[in-house]
């Protein structure tokens, strides 16, 4: 009996004992009609070669684990930034439960949404019933001070016309004539996660800033963009802001949201960008998108107001951060202060101190269009070599902009750069074409264990890894973070590689 | 603990209070889905109290925050998700397959990408032109990419995102064509998202689909059956509950034929059929395949509960008395055997727990089948209530509750934080979506969806671990570090 009450076994451990070894192999042979050993080993040898990788890469219908995932959780999350503010998600309620899991999940922290729950009749009949009967029991129930409306694919493919809608609900009195109900169409079947971020971004603004009179002043809005980090990121972009003495408003802000304090209360609506800033922030004279890829319909929008604009893409270490601080500094006039120089050199002393250990690595960078390109940039100027970038929902618009980034220095020569490719392919890609490491999200856990290539995880979603959203990637201090774990990562491999006692342990160094 | 919190309100005054919050319109459907389990009608000595008058699968109410799932969910995330050598297309928008990869923890034994496929997410990823046009088309692509790439794969199954239904693919008609092309199982499964009122739905779906695809168009089994074959049906293998079972089935000298879904082969599910008996774990998603294949092919089936140490024993006697005096004799000395174990462990926990107060809201079978394993430990079950079950479940649910408990069917998220509020329970059982808010307020919380990452859960094994994690739960330190001493009161 392998259990006992002194040293109780989990899953981790209790599976390897011999008992439960037998019975899967009892199981294997009796009952499962599994293919043979070799066979196994022939295909698996096989899924690794330039064939296979051939084949692979010519799929013209299948998707396989896919770096990207549908409009309305990026609707989500944009809505969640705003003060008081509830999602309504008109469709089917599965989806929901999804959204409210996956963020959960990544920042282990409550998230709410709520859902019209449309079934049958619904599909039949349109979801207007759904939406009066729901903004009032959303109302009612969770008193936000404002309700958010998307859609799911399912409401889009029967058509439902939200601000006809909305207006039919307010006119039978599901919630008062003046209460904010912004929406946002955001079919699955349209872009991904980014576009949804973008639509209801723009959903938001639209509401309260459509037909206002503008009288500008010398604020600015910030959108920092779809991004798993945002918690520390926007904090640390609030310093920053603040050492430089910035007028600004961030257009979405979930750092409090998804990081409330365990005091024995539950906050459903914690921190968020105050509604009447947002009605302000039409005055602004300019809005800056941290994420190009995430705010193109907004920032559009913010143009027909009257704003300038400017986007970045993900302001990640040096250069991204220098151009962070510049394009504010144009924007507004105000001057990088000397304490941000200063933590600017810290940066690079750090990059300095551990360039022998960074350069010439290669790696393969995964993930929305924003973070891959701020990713590889960041990882030339610490000499490293991007071999690959891939992002399932990037545009050919995206892969140009990144071959130019690419060409712009000697540690992008030949790097190959893979828009609208899945994590099936680049398993493929690095099989035949391995680098030393892996940047992503969690679900690059596969590819490593798979070609044994370490896993980096500095993106959106982290499940299998607690509180990594709790520190900045953004801005300088955030260049530490990612460095620290670059390091950690490429330290731990070199230890583990001369970490057999009497065998390989030549090179097992204690300093470095 | 945390908070300072009045005595325990009664049940009957909460679910008025809950009420009160609504427009009357919601309030009225919702009154029907709380009450509080009475004594057992005169003459029903067998159950201790009553829990059935409670309405269950209905329409969600729009607006609020259901804790459910949809059809698509049931199909794909519970029942075929965990069938391993097959591989399953989430057909449809790329969001569904996304939020569903990898997260139910359904362990499997096999080479992942070469002959198992459960921790993959395959997708038709449908654009804008696909819902114009329709996507058999690409579906029909699809079968023979994942043919040509995954040529050990033994099946394909086709689980319907919501647009399928709506934009009148025949996908069964790809099934048809693409089975003759292949030359392997190919199963379309019509679990659209908006079919049902929660994924209980896909479940019966999922369940008719291996009755029509796999029972009745599949391949001939030529598996030879034996008279101690069962099978364990709705048992998903969350963190090896399977496995843990299996151990106990096999101790007393039966085979398992097939497991149902959890490391399941298509084989397994082939041969099904030729076994003696089913033993059905999750009575809600699965017994209606339980109750065709004893119509069609006499295979009778019980419900067993391998929860807890009382309930292990009850259902190994039951399981062996379908058998003869061996298994019988065996099941007694397994019992026996694993008696030592169940003293230690009690010995070592149930002192941190007895008294403790517990609230449970899951689905599937949870809600009543973990009651006695916590009796065991000698806590109590203040509340309970499923996301998904019908009025069978809530029959069912009577044999283990007590009288005075609060029961809640669909809870919204509003009503579960404020009887929770109420009744202040030691521990909260149940899903992810609740774990962070109650936790904030500073009530330990167990996830009975996916045992928080822990598990097996179920036999002995199983026990050990479901003890030591309700102990780590509730007593760990970080509950008594809420206030800030500056702030705490005299």
């Amino acid at each position: 009996m392998p259990q006992s009450a002194d040293k109780v076994l989990d899953h981790n451990k209790l599976f390897h004992e011999p008992e439960y070894k037998e019975m899967f192999k009892n199981k294997r042979a009796t009952f499962e009609n599994a293919p043979t050993a070799p066979q196994v080993t022939e295909i698996l040898d096989w899924t690794k070669s330039w064939d296979y990788r051939e084949k692979n890469l010519a799929r013209e219908a299948l998707v396989i684990n896919p770096a990207k995932a549908c409009q309305p959780l990026g609707a989500v999350f944009a809505a969640a930034g705003y003060e008081g503010t509830m999602s309504f998600v008109h469709g089917s309620q599965g989806c929901v439960a999804y959204y409210r899991s996956h963020l959960s999940r990544h920042f282990k922290e409550p998230a709410s949404a709520v859902s019209s729950s449309m079934t049958e009749d619904a599909a039949v009949f349109g979801g207007l019933v759904n939406m009066v009967d729901g903004l009032a029991n959303t109302y009612a129930l969770y008193q936000p001070k404002m309700i958010a409306v998307s859609t799911t694919c399912m409401a889009e493919v029967i058509g439902d016309d939200l601000n006809s809608f909305i207006i039919q609900a307010k006119e039978k009195g599901s919630v008062p004539e003046e209460f904010d109900v912004p929406f946002a169409h955001t079919p699955a079947f349209v872009g991904s996660h980014v576009d949804g971020y973008d639509n209801m971004q723009k959903g938001i603004l639209t509401h309260f800033w459509k037909g206002a009179e503008r009288s500008e002043t010398d604020s600015i809005n910030i959108i920092p963009g779809f991004d798993g980090f945002a918690v520390a990121n926007i904090r640390e972009m609030n310093r920053m802001l603040g050492e430089m003495g910035v007028d600004y408003t961030v257009l979405c802000d979930v750092s409090d949201v998804y990081d409330t304090p365990s005091d024995g209360n539950f906050q459903m609506y914690a921190g968020g960008t105050k509604l009447d800033d947002v009605k302000a922030a039409v005055n602004a004279k300019a809005t800056l998108s941290l994420q190009e890829y995430c705010t193109k319909r907004t920032l559009e929008f913010c143009e027909e107001v009257g704003q300038k604009t400017a986007a970045l893409h993900y302001p990640m270490g040096v250069a991204g951060t220098d151009e962070f601080l510049m394009t504010v500094s144009e924007l507004t006039g105000k001057e990088v202060p000397a304490s941000l120089t200063l933590e600017r050199g810290r940066l690079v002393d750090a990059m300095a101190d551990s360039q022998a250990y960074l350069h010439g690595k290669t790696y393969a960078i995964y993930g929305d269009p924003d973070f891959v390109y701020a990713m590889a940039k960041f990882v030339m100027e610490t000499g490293g070599e991007p071999t690959h970038c891939l992002a399932t929902n990037g545009s050919k618009a995206w892969a140009k902009k990144m071959q130019a980034l690419l060409d712009s220095s000697p540690f992008g020569k030949g790097c190959q750069v893979w828009a609208g490719k899945d994590l099936w392919h680049l398993r493929s890609i690095l099989a035949t074409e391995p680098a030393d490491l892996l940047i992503g999200n969690s679900y690059g856990k596969y590819i490593e264990r798979d070609l044994n290539i370490p896993l980096i995880r500095l993106t959106f979603p982290i499940f299998d890894r607690h509180h990594h959203h709790r520190f900045p990637t953004f801005g300088y201090q955030g260049g530490l973070t990612v460095l620290v774990k670059i390091l950690d990562t490429i330290f731990d491999k070199l230890d583990t590689n001369t970490g057999t006692l009497g065998e390989t342990d030549i090179s097992f160094d204690l300093t470095r | 603990m945390a908070k300072d919190i009045p005595d325990p309100i009664a049940p009957e005054k909460l679910i008025e209070e809950v009420l009160s919050a609504y427009p009357a319109k919601a309030q009225k459907k919702r009154a029907k889905h709380l009450n509080v389990a009475a004594p057992a009608p005169e003459g029903e000595t067998e159950i201790a109290s009553k829990c059935d008058t409670v309405k269950s699968n209905i329409k969600s109410v729009p607006g609020v925050m259901t804790i459910r799932g949809c059809a698509y969910a049931g199909s794909k995330g519970v029942v075929w998700g965990p069938v391993k050598d097959m591989v399953h297309i989430s057909h449809g928008p790329v969001g569904c397959g996304h939020y569903s990869w990898s997260q139910r923890r359904n362990y499997y034994t096999g080479t992942t990408g070469v002959d198992s496929f459960v921790t993959f997410q395959f997708t038709t990823d449908f654009q804008e032109k696909d819902i114009v046009f329709g996507g058999d088309k690409k579906l029909e692509k699809t079968i023979d990419e994942i043919n040509a790439l995954f040529p050990l794969s033994k099946g394909i199954t086709v689980q319907s995102e919501c647009p399928i239904g709506l934009i009148g693919d025949d996908i069964e008609a790809v099934a048809r064509k693409k089975k003759k092309d292949v030359n392997k199982t190919i199963v379309p499964v019509r679990c659209e998202g908006f079919r049902g009122v929660s994924q209980s739905l896909g479940h019966h779906i999922a369940n008719d689909a291996i009755r029509d695809w796999v029972f009745n168009g599949g391949e001939e089994s030529s598996y030879e059956p034996g008279p101690y074959d069962v099978n364990i049906i709705g048992d998903y293998n969350i963190g090896g509950d399977a496995w843990a079972s299996r151990m106990l089935l096999e101790e007393i000298g039966l085979n398992v034929v097939g497991s149902w879904s959890g490391d399941a082969t298509l084989a397994e599910i082939e041969n099904a059929p030729k076994a003696r008996l089913n033993l059905i774990h999750c009575y809600r998603s699965m017994n209606y395949i339980c109750r065709y294949m004893e119509e069609n092919y006499g295979v009778g089936w019980m419900e067993y509960n391998f929860f807890g140490p009382s309930q292990i024993a009850a259902s190994l006697r039951a399981i062996a008395a379908k058998f003869d005096k061996t298994v019988q004799d065996k099941a007694e000395e397994v019992i026996a055997k694993y008696q030592p174990l169940v003293d230690a462990v009690l010995a070592k926990y149930k002192p941190r727990l007895e008294g403790k107060k517990v609230m449970l809201y899951v689905g599937g079978l949870r809600p009543r089948h973990v009651v006695d394993a916590y009796h065991d430990l000698g806590m109590e079950i203040c509340g309970t209530g499923y996301e998904f079950a019908h009025g069978d479940d809530y029959k069912r649910t009577g044999e283990y509750i007590k009288e005075g408990t609060l029961i809640y069917d669909d809870v919204t998220g509003y009503e579960l934080e404020k009887f929770i509020e109420g009744m202040r329970p030691d521990l909260v059982g149940s899903g992810i979506k609740e774990k962070y808010p109650v936790q904030k307020m500073g009530i330990p919380f167990r996830q009975m969806h996916s045992w928080d990452y822990s598990g097996p859960y179920h036999g002995y094994d199983g026990f050990a671990i479901f003890a030591r994690d309700m102990d780590l739960a509730i007593n760990n330190p970080v509950w008594g570090l809420f206030d800030a001493p500056w702030k705490k009161s005299a």
